[in-house]
């Protein structure tokens, strides 16, 4: 059994994904047409053998949340040993500031204290990649390090990874700072938002933070005891996206395109799990093309479908053309429509205006359950 | 709900051996369709859709793919607390030796205590591999309003087919006046759908009757239905409209797939009121290649696709490589044409690799051919 219970922890209110985060949380985001991002968090977790978990909800509508991870048997874990707790609290509405991760976690302390495992890991659920957590807690102990943080080496830091923090390193890898990515500068170390350390250490630093500010989030706590403390970090390889704003999101469910990336990134040996709706498979009927895209089951496909992630029960009909698309669950691209470079929220559908183009570098939206 | 008023049990032990190399290894209602189901998936589906809570699932030939396919009953929802399924191979009893089913009706006479054990009134006797969607709920609706006895589900079949089929005979309210197997000369084309509803009570009493009559082929359609004719019973026949299919044979196998292909088939199994459940492939969305040709085609979960198809259906995580060309195919879970490779007119079987180059399969061949082995590709 792990030594070590799981958080997912919700994305801090500096973040906002424009349009999709209107109604659900990231966490819930649908991704590459079948999955949601909490899927990937969650499989690692599962595949690591951590079975009890906690995720935190945000003040935004966790309802698909919540009915997507149900009792957490879809990732496989064991319902009586593991456990999988949607963890709740009560946000300040007037001030957006005042709702962090630590005060998330203060308001479950209790739970928090009762918990058996020694160790804590704590990763987002706005970020995609996977990790063997029981490596990287294996790692942590046998360094003996007070915490240690997960980061991925980029070169794009100057266009990319807005919203995301990095880490300033020592070269034994120690960290010696936190900021925010300023993007100045290309090589950056980002943080993937990931920590492990003892339980005790985490409770301890809840209410160090507490003394210190009201505001302060667990990176900025963090951060004040680099000096004290020994922290050190781990080079995350392999895929890494870090849904951070629209343009991210748009961008790494396209990257995923790639067959090369997507088969590393989803192995047999490495399962990510997420929740089946029991569609049928596709129809492609005569008269569809389709070229470059990955298509979820039940959708009914009779245009033009290039470069695109079509998710479940899309219907593409005669004549449409979709391309560089993301198009989310049950929507409906109706006959003669054509869309480039636009992300369509579930359940919408596109009928009456005929042409709807986007920049490649400036990707639309359409907003769920829309018709225009 | 606690009580449950009616009982399903299904018929899944045959081999199906028209099926060849395909039920080499698995019972027929194991065999995979429609490109992420398998046979059973139908009953199993409609049991759950009709609310029906306990289905006992007699296995025989070849049962651990099923036994550990269907128990627990998880994958249609048949898991709650007072719902569940359960396999039931032949076993030791005190009172007699292990012995196999010798019949249908044998199979639900050595289960008589499992049924009793929930105390149903009504008893639901099903094939496990006929592909149909089915409300078992109305025709249940249908045997009590008419103070049936039995009810059997049939459907209308050509005239010229039906002297494959059981056919009944019926008065104009439905009534079943006589049952003929496989008749040379049918008076009626309502074909028997294997379906049976029985009223509990008066079956047991009759399985109980039929285990020590030696005479007996322990069959329903051969000795217990003919019986309960004999003896004045209220049969009645329950029309049934709709789509409806014994996948008996690889060309009917491989017809019902391409059935799919068409838009507006009666199947519809994208009807989200009636879903038919299936295990949950852990695999990504199909993928397209950017040289791919799919016309006419019904693809799903983890497929992936850099050739050509056309009029074909691909099963769970088949591959088919650039250059590739696959036409009026059926590709069953984990096949996969290497590049180059031309396949026409065939059924290739599980996992089934078809090397680079080779050409497979005559697009004028009178039957469809079955690939269960791997095809070395060419120079």
């Amino acid at each position: 059994m792990a030594k070590a219970f799981g958080i997912v922890a919700p994305a801090g209110g500096y973040i906002k994904v424009e349009g999709l985060q209107d109604f659900r949380p990231i966490n819930a985001f649908s991704f590459l047409g079948r999955y949601r991002i909490i899927d990937f968090p969650l499989s690692s977790f599962s595949n690591s053998g951590i079975e009890r978990i906690q995720v935190y909800a945000t003040n935004e509508n966790p309802r698909s949340l919540a009915e997507h991870i149900g009792s957490g048997r879809i990732y496989n874990i064991n319902s009586k040993r593991g456990l999988l707790q949607m963890m709740f609290s009560k946000e300040d509405f007037l001030n957006e500031v005042y709702n962090t991760d630590i005060k998330a976690y203060m308001d479950n302390i209790s739970i928090i204290e009762r918990m058996h495992q020694p160790y804590v890991i704590i990763t987002p659920g706005y970020m995609v990649f996977k990790q063997d957590y029981e490596q990287l807690l294996e790692e942590h102990v046998k360094t003996g390090a007070d915490i240690t943080l997960l980061y991925h080496k980029v070169n794009n830091a100057n266009t990319s990874y807005r919203n995301c923090f990095t880490l300033n390193l020592n070269r034994q890898r120690g960290v010696k700072s936190i900021e925010m990515n300023n993007g100045c500068t290309a090589d950056r170390n980002i943080f993937m938002d990931t920590y492990v350390m003892s339980k005790d250490l985490f409770i301890q630093l809840l209410y160090d933070a507490k003394v210190i500010s009201s505001i302060y989030r667990m990176v900025d706590i963090v951060n004040s005891k680099c000096e004290e403390l020994d922290i050190r970090s781990v080079q995350h390889k392999g895929y890494f996206a870090a849904i951070t704003d629209f343009k991210s999101y748009y961008d790494s469910n396209m990257e995923l395109l790639d067959y090369d990336i997507s088969s590393e990134m989803f192995s047999d040996e490495w399962p990510i799990y997420t929740r089946t709706t029991d569609s049928c498979p596709v129809r492609y009927i005569n008269g569809s093309s389709i070229k470059n895209s990955m298509v979820a089951n039940g959708c009914l496909i009779e245009g033009k479908v290039e470069n695109s992630v079509i998710g479940r029960g899309v219907e593409i009909r005669k004549g449409a053309v979709v391309k560089n698309c993301i198009v989310m669950g049950h929507s409906i691209i109706d006959a003669g429509v054509h869309i480039e470079y636009q992300v369509v929220d579930k359940w919408a559908k596109i009928t009456n205006i005929k042409q709807l183009l986007a920049p490649s570098d400036k990707p639309g939206y359409i907003k769920r359950l829309d018709t225009i | 709900m606690s009580k449950n008023s009616m009982l399903a049990m299904v018929l899944a032990g045959g081999r199906g051996s028209r099926l060849k190399d395909l039920t080499n290894k698995v019972a027929k209602p194991a065999v995979s369709f429609g490109g992420k189901y398998r046979i059973i998936d139908f009953p199993l589906s409609n049991c759950a859709n009709s609310g029906i809570d306990i289905v006992g699932v007699l296995t025989q030939y070849e049962s651990v793919l099923l036994n550990s396919y269907a128990a627990g009953g998880r994958i249609w929802g048949l898991d709650s607390k007072d719902s569940g399924v359960f396999i039931l191979p032949p076993r030791e009893k005190a009172d007699a030796g292990l012995d196999v089913y010798r019949g249908t009706a044998d199979a639900i006479s050595q289960n008589i205590d499992f049924i009793d054990s929930y105390d149903p009134e009504y008893l639901l006797v099903l094939s496990g591999d006929h592909i149909y969607k089915m409300n078992y709920d109305k025709m249940l609706q249908a045997h009590i309003d008419k103070k049936a006895d039995a009810t059997i589900a049939v459907i209308g079949v050509p005239k010229k087919e039906a002297s494959r089929f059981g056919i009944m005979n019926t008065a104009e309210d439905g009534r079943i006046i006589e049952f003929e197997e496989k008749p040379e000369h049918p008076k009626s084309n309502l074909a028997s759908m294997g379906i049976y509803i029985f009223s509990w009570k008066l079956l047991r009493k009759m399985l109980v009757a039929d285990m020590k009559n030696n005479e007996s082929n322990h069959d329903f359609g051969k000795d217990i239905i003919p019986t309960m004719l004999n003896d004045g019973k209220a049969l009645y026949a329950y029309k049934f409209k709709g789509y409806w299919k014994d996948v008996g044979t690889i060309d009917s196998l491989w017809e019902a797939n391409m059935d799919l292909l068409d838009k507006s088939n009666e199947l519809n199994l994208a009807d989200p009121s009636w879903k038919i459940y299936t295990e949950d492939a852990i695999e990504l969305p199909q993928y397209i290649g950017p040289d791919a040709e799919v016309k006419n085609a019904y693809v799903t979960q983890g497929c992936r696709i850099e050739g050509k198809v056309e009029n074909s259906v691909l099963f769970t995580g088949t591959t088919i490589g650039k250059g590739a060309k696959v036409k009026d195919t059926v590709l069953m879970p984990g096949a996969s044409v290497a590049p180059g490779a031309k396949v026409t007119r065939a059924l290739i079987a599980d996992g089934v690799k078809i090397g680079k180059g080779a050409v497979v399969g005559n697009a004028k061949s009178e039957n469809i051919l079955l690939v269960a082995k791997d095809v070395k590709g060419g120079k």
